[in-house]
């Protein structure tokens, strides 16, 4: 059986010098949005708020200072995501750009690439979107159909991608398209594009609203597009081990079990300081589970600073970071049975009514959690 | 893992493979005590690994003892080691030496109070102490006991006391024991001690016990389902099966960081949170992990013959002992709602 390997990591003395600049610079800014504005967790799109962490260099925080970066540790970085994210602070402008798409260019994206995307993405100046599902092909992903087809200085791009999260706001969408058609061997013939969503011909976004009337999610119709040569991340027909690797940067970072933080902590306003035993003993049930799955994250983060790829480890902590935010608003509509809110009542009945309206999202995004037990359970050495 | 902790669960994997057999476990249940394996084990210096070598011990730290718990734990080792360590360590704290031997605590109930009072030149122990671990089998009993309001540890020679012999589950002994005036081989005072200093120990100890009766639930049932053939194929190869064991991978690996963090805390000092976090976070996972092994094992996991319950029964107490997961939660909570939403973060990211 191979096995899981989570050692405990204490964070450094500058990570720690560090989060004290990122509370002090979150305590300014954070007042300054509407309550509108105020979103929960990674949701919130705010430019303005990504030009201003960007100016702190706390984008891309990790990549080499040639393109941009500030060459920090890991670590570091993940002091940054944490602080954001418990904060609620307003992130997706550049959330996508910064975890996977920068580090995906870092990785497998030719010099004039790294030189020209690079160096805004940590300016806060521009947003990336990804494009891997389709109308046939979720879990499925290696199933997808969108074609590009090789013409002179380029491809020709015809299909459809689904449940693009915020590619109507986003600059670039790096994408998965079929280059080639191998019978039977599905995860051959895949390629990765760095899509032009604003001035691209033939593009159609159209947007799909979520189960609570929320425009996050588009589909993006390609028809006879033009996607120039140089706009290809790797070789072609390597796609599938790209997207692979860049779904592992999505799977282990703090966003996997803080998604119903600020539940939490309205949980603890709601019971006050001297909560009947019920009550006590949910929002110690909850602090327990908080901190392990930190432990087990900032494990992760660990290992991914030494340099080594812990898969199986990442897909762990998001299964079991998934399945605890998720059960938050189920245990806490149990304990106070209050009605949740849409727009009116208190933060607490605001907060619930958002949480248990898109807690059915979290063990779907990056990978469902069936699919993510299958990593699992090949790594146990099941299948 | 630094390398004394690597060393350390080789020695322990290496000398539990071959004497802890389900024979000698059976034998144990019966009522007969394991001398050899005992003696093993503490020739070993698998007893008092965070101990000062100035006191007897290995010279380690709480890293080290998370280690060999969870070995110990792993192989449903029928001895009391958590509790030797626990003792050893009230008895190093109040500056008194270490004997050989195995030594068990008192009390390990929520409420009872042992006593302590001059006794001519010496020191004489009074009280009851239910469900003591290994009560009857332990050469030496360090009780926490007060004298006059103030905390003391008092070591007594394990016949000292009349014994009412019990068992918990998995069939290891939880005696009650009762001292009237008991001659007191050693007794002093120590400054780090609390009045809940041993319930936290015993709820630290548990923790890595369980979260390693975890790692075998998991590496048997893995074992288990890829052997067992229905329909013409292995277990292992029906997703449902698969599914079932990676949820077991995620409460098991939840399980050892909690139990890591908690034995680190402590060799920091104040570890009455982390102790709190492990033991209702692997008292979780203890219930729903030993719920997931038996239904992969199917019925013949149900049997006395397979070896899964010697882990599974031991998890089923064990979560129990030294608080279960809601007394602590309930602790936990209410200093989480004292301080108010705005200090948890800051709480967490401090720790």
């Amino acid at each position: 059986m191979a096995t899981f390997n989570f050692e405990l990591h204490e964070l450094p003395p500058e990570a720690e010098t560090l989060r004290q600049e990122v509370r002090d610079f979150l305590r300014t800014e954070l007042p300054k949005l509407s309550t509108e504005e105020r979103p929960r967790t990674w949701g919130g799109h705010h430019p303005e708020f990504s030009k201003k962490l960007a100016a702190k260099g706390w984008i891309g925080m990790t990549w080499p200072k040639k393109y941009g970066g500030h060459e920090r540790s890991f670590l570091e970085r993940y002091v940054v995501l944490e602080e954001t994210l418990a904060a609620g602070a307003p992130v997706s402008f550049h959330w996508v750009a910064d975890r996977q798409s920068g580090p995906l260019l870092l990785r497998f994206g030719t010099e004039e690439q790294r030189q020209r995307f690079l160096p805004p993405i940590t300016r806060g100046e521009l947003s990336f979107a990804i494009g891997m599902s389709e109308p046939d092909s979720g879990s499925d992903l290696a199933s997808i159909r969108t074609r590009a087809e090789k013409v002179p200085g380029g491809y020709k791009v015809n299909g459809t991608k689904i449940w693009t999260s915020n590619a109507h706001l986003s600059d670039f969408a790096i994408s998965l398209f079929r280059t080639q058609v191998v019978p039977d061997k599905k995860h051959e013939g895949l390629s990765q594009f760095l899509v032009d969503l604003k001035n691209t011909k033939g593009i159609t976004i159209r947007p799909i609203y979520d189960l609570a009337g929320g425009h996050h999610f588009n589909e993006v119709h390609y028809e006879d597009a033009f996607v120039p040569e140089d706009a290809r991340v790797g070789k072609e027909g390597d796609g599938w081990k790209q997207v692979t690797t860049e779904l592992g940067f999505e799977r282990s970072g703090p966003e996997r079990y803080l998604s119903s933080i600020r539940l939490v902590l309205e949980l603890i306003n709601e019971v006050g300081k001297e909560p009947g035993e019920r009550a006590a003993v949910l929002v110690g049930r909850l602090t327990a589970h908080l901190n392990t799955l930190r432990q087990m994250s900032l494990s992760v983060a660990a290992m991914l600073q030494a340099g080594k790829s812990p898969n199986l480890e990442a897909s762990v902590v998001k299964d079991v970071g998934t399945t605890f935010e998720q059960e938050i608003p189920e245990l806490v509509h149990a304990l106070i049975g209050a009605e949740p809110h849409l727009d009116t009542g208190s933060e607490f009945e605001k907060t619930l009514g958002y949480l248990v309206q898109h807690a059915p999202s979290f063990s779907l995004r990056g990978g469902t959690r069936e699919i993510l037990r299958g990593i699992i359970a090949r790594g146990l050495g099941l299948r | 893992m630094d390398e004394m902790r690597t060393l350390l669960a080789d020695t322990c994997t290496r000398l539990f493979t071959d004497r802890v057999t389900p024979a000698l476990i059976e034998s144990t249940e019966k009522g007969q005590w394991p001398d050899d394996l005992w003696q093993a084990v503490e020739e070993g210096g698998l007893t008092l690994p965070q101990i000062p070598e100035t006191h007897g011990g290995a010279g380690g730290t709480w890293d080290h003892a998370q280690v060999v718990l969870s070995a110990a734990g792993r192989f449903a080792v029928p001895l009391p080691i958590a509790e030797t360590m626990l003792g050893a360590w009230l008895l190093a704290s109040s500056g008194l030496d270490v004997p050989m031997g195995p030594i068990t605590v008192a009390p390990t109930q929520a409420g009872e109070r042992l006593s302590i009072s001059r006794n001519g030149g010496g020191w004489a122990l009074s009280g009851t102490a239910a469900r003591v671990p290994w009560g009857r089998s332990a050469k030496h009993v360090v009780a926490l006991a007060e004298s006059g309001g103030k905390l003391m540890v008092a070591r007594v020679a394990g016949g000292a006391a009349k014994v009412e012999p019990d068992t918990n589950l998995a069939l290891e002994p939880r005696d009650t024991l009762t001292w009237s005036n008991a001659a007191v081989a050693a007794a002093g005072a120590s400054d780090s001690l609390q009045p809940d200093s041993l319930w936290l120990g015993g709820a630290l100890a548990r923790s890595a016990q369980m979260a390693g009766g975890l790692e075998f639930l998991l590496s048997q049932s893995v074992k288990y389902v890829s052997e067992r053939k229905q329909f013409g194929k292995p277990l292992s190869t029906f997703q449902v099966i698969q599914q079932n064991l990676a949820l077991l991978a995620g409460h098991t690996a939840a399980a050892g960081m909690a139990a890591q963090a908690a034995f680190h805390a402590m060799e920091k000092g104040d570890a009455a949170f982390e102790i709190a976090c492990a033991k209702i976070r692997v008292g979780e996972a203890a219930g729903l992990g030993a719920g997931i092994a038996h239904q992969a094992h199917g019925a013949i996991g149900f049997t006395y013959e397979h070896t899964l319950h010697f882990v599974t029964r031991r998890l089923w107490s064990w979560r129990a002992e030294f608080g279960a997961e809601g007394h602590w939660a309930e602790r936990l909570g209410r200093e989480v709602a004292a301080r108010g939403s705005q200090a948890l973060w800051p709480m967490l990211t401090a720790r």
